[in-house]
């Protein structure tokens, strides 16, 4: 299990390091950093004096290191537009952010497991035809859109819920159901497939064999199983939830790093946008590291020795 | 003449056993009733996409500011001038929602064309040769699929600036991990196989082996993930226009359709619906062919 460990490590440490240099030179991509950065009609001074700030008169390789070795220290430098440390603002902000994502991944996991379940062992009935049809519906809906048509009907027409904002349970209804609905099509046929797969096995056949009550193959047998993928997959998403809040941040106003960074995007703070695509990037291949181990819990019979 | 008959019999020959395996393929994708209803709905709003200056000849960019916010014909105060209704400055939805399905199905199938052409090679020679190569391609494969993918995008296109070409180009090459590992997995199996040993064993160039006969082993596959990858794309198309970022004004986009449509939210329904239906109709036409190509070509992938 060690060598297991140490080469998931290595492979994880390779992939920050990949990320830390896609974040540090996506912004040389237009050539000059610094025009960027400042409106069109700014003076030869002020350029000058922004290059010099942000250190970009150094070789890019020299500008890299010291933004790494910066970096590993919790400092991303500061934001032009608010004056103050990226990081600060990041930690102000990441709390909303993974409050919607988790809210998101809670209720699809809840809604579509059990969804996934019922139309794989009750495959071709109008249950299965239904949900499987309503999966393929939640699939082909950006969920922008979706929070759009939320709002048109709770807060406008019905005036149930609040168009915008975050604080109450109400104000997490909107954004984590839309948020959430592609997720949830995707767990519930995921489930299904799953679930069909794992039923045809022999050890469901003895399990039914030996005179098991159907429920207790199904949920001790047959899911323990089938979790193994829906975990993964869930690990993966993870990272894409975070991602898909930067719209719906923007649509429900709320004051999460999805939001943070596309205001950033606008008011060129580049800085900023580096420190947040890095920081979420590595929240993302923490998830995936921890899901690999919850994997090796649920599934003791991977052989974690291939590569000896 | 004769020599002609006996030529084409000879090419015929040749061609024939690939002609009837995709005439099976094609009879086989449409047994399945998703996969036909999917094509043939695909099929109308390319039709549509491709036509419709034939019968709706309407600028999309005329302002009419006296018929501001006519709702759809339906509707009490629509009239069949406007069929979907007006948005704020008065413009045709109808003629922004036609104009519009050009660009996201162009970026659509020309972001998945760029990231497979890029996946097809780096699969099939990392796949293919194996070793350092291989493992140098898939860590920097892992460091893409350890991205946000829509953050990616966002920021590079924030930086880049916005055209239509900078976003087929960044949506594809954001999206080529997905088919390098799909490829590069079906030729690790593909490689072990007798037809690629035979041929190895006379001397068939790599070069030959890998686009000859181990590519067309691979295309089902790809189509069906080519196929799926179309819809995603389209979404985040709508999302990046959505946020300002996509194809830049004034060329109507849906996205920037909802994007706009949202202040009226309370006055004018229609504007923040139907785009939203325009995607939806067809993303579901491409998950819908999709779905079943994927069940008819290949069932392993099931869980793409």
């Amino acid at each position: 299990m060690l060598p297991y460990l140490l080469k998931r490590l290595w492979h994880t440490v390779f992939v920050i390091i990949g990320i830390s240099v896609i974040s540090f030179f996506f912004i040389h991509l237009s050539g000059d950093p610094v025009m960027l950065m400042l409106p069109a009609d700014a003076s030869h001074q002020e350029i000058e004096a922004l290059r010099e700030q942000l250190g970009f008169n150094a070789p890019l390789y020299e500008q890299y290191f010291r933004f790494a070795f910066r970096a590993i220290q919790g400092d991303f430098g500061n934001s032009l537009y608010y004056k103050i440390p990226a990081m600060q603002l990041i930690i102000e902000r990441l709390p909303a952010s993974l409050e919607l994502a988790t809210a998101a991944m809670i209720i699809a996991l809840v809604v579509a497991v059990p969804i996934g379940i019922i139309s794989a062992v009750r495959r071709g009935s109008l249950l299965d035809m239904g949900s499987m049809l309503g999966a393929l519906f939640g699939l082909s809906m950006p969920h922008f859109w979706l929070g759009i048509m939320l709002i048109l009907l709770f807060s406008v027409q019905l005036g149930w819920l609040p168009t915008s904002g975050r604080g109450t349970l109400a104000h997490l209804i909107m954004p984590s159901l839309a948020l959430g609905l592609s997720l949830t099509a995707m767990f519930a046929r995921l489930t299904r497939s799953v679930m069909l797969e794992v039923l045809n096995l022999d050890y469901i056949r003895t399990a039914r064999s030996k005179g098991l009550r159907e429920r207790m193959v199904i949920s001790k047998h047959a899911l323990k199983n089938a979790l193994i993928p829906i975990v993964t997959v869930a690990g993966m998403q993870f990272g894409f939830l975070l991602g898909g809040t930067v719209i719906i941040e923007t649509v429900f106003a709320w004051p999460g790093v999805g939001r943070l960074v596309v205001q950033a995007i606008f008011n060129r703070d580049y800085p900023l946008v580096q420190s947040i695509v890095l920081v979420l990037a590595l929240i993302f291949v923490a998830v995936n590291f921890l899901v690999d181990m919850l994997y090796m819990y649920l599934d003791p019979q991977i052989n974690y020795f291939e590569d000896k | 003449m004769n020599v002609q008959a006996l030529r084409n019999a000879q090419l015929f020959d040749k061609i024939e056993p690939r002609l009837r395996y995709a005439g099976e393929t094609m009879r086989e994708v449409a047994r399945r009733p998703s996969a036909l209803v999917g094509g043939v709905m695909l099929v109308l709003v390319l039709l549509i996409s491709l036509g419709f200056p034939l019968f709706y000849p309407i600028d999309p960019l005329e302002q009419d500011l006296l018929a501001r916010f006519t709702p759809p014909a339906w509707q009490d105060g629509g009239v069949w001038v406007h069929p979907l209704g007006t948005d704020n400055l008065g413009r045709d939805v109808l003629a922004r929602l036609l104009h519009g399905s050009r660009v996201s199905l162009l970026v659509g199938f020309s972001a998945v064309l760029v990231a497979a052409l890029a996946g097809i090679v780096l699969g099939l020679v990392s796949g293919y040769y194996g070793g350092r190569l291989d493992s140098i391609v898939m860590r920097i494969a892992d460091v893409f699929m350890a991205y946000p993918f829509m953050l990616l995008t966002i920021s590079v296109i924030a930086v880049l600036g916005t055209s239509i070409f900078n976003l087929i180009l960044v949506l594809g090459l954001s999206d080529w991990v997905t088919y390098a590992r799909t490829i590069r997995g079906s030729v690790l199996s593909l490689k072990e196989k007798e037809f690629v040993e035979a041929s190895r064993a006379i001397g068939t160039p790599h070069r030959v082996i890998i686009f000859r006969h181990i590519l067309p082993n691979v295309f089902s596959p790809l189509l069906v993930l080519g196929t799926l990858r179309v819809a995603n794309i389209i979404i985040w198309e709508s999302g990046l226009s959505f946020l300002g970022m996509g194809v830049p004004p004034p060329m109507p986009t849906w996205g920037r359709m909802l994007a706009e449509g949202r202040i009226y939210i309370t006055d004018a329904w229609w504007l923040v619906t139907l785009p939203g239906v325009a995607i939806m109709i067809t993303i579901l036409a491409i998950n819908l062919l999709g779905d079943g190509l994927r069940d008819a070509l290949d069932p392993r992938l099931r869980n793409i």
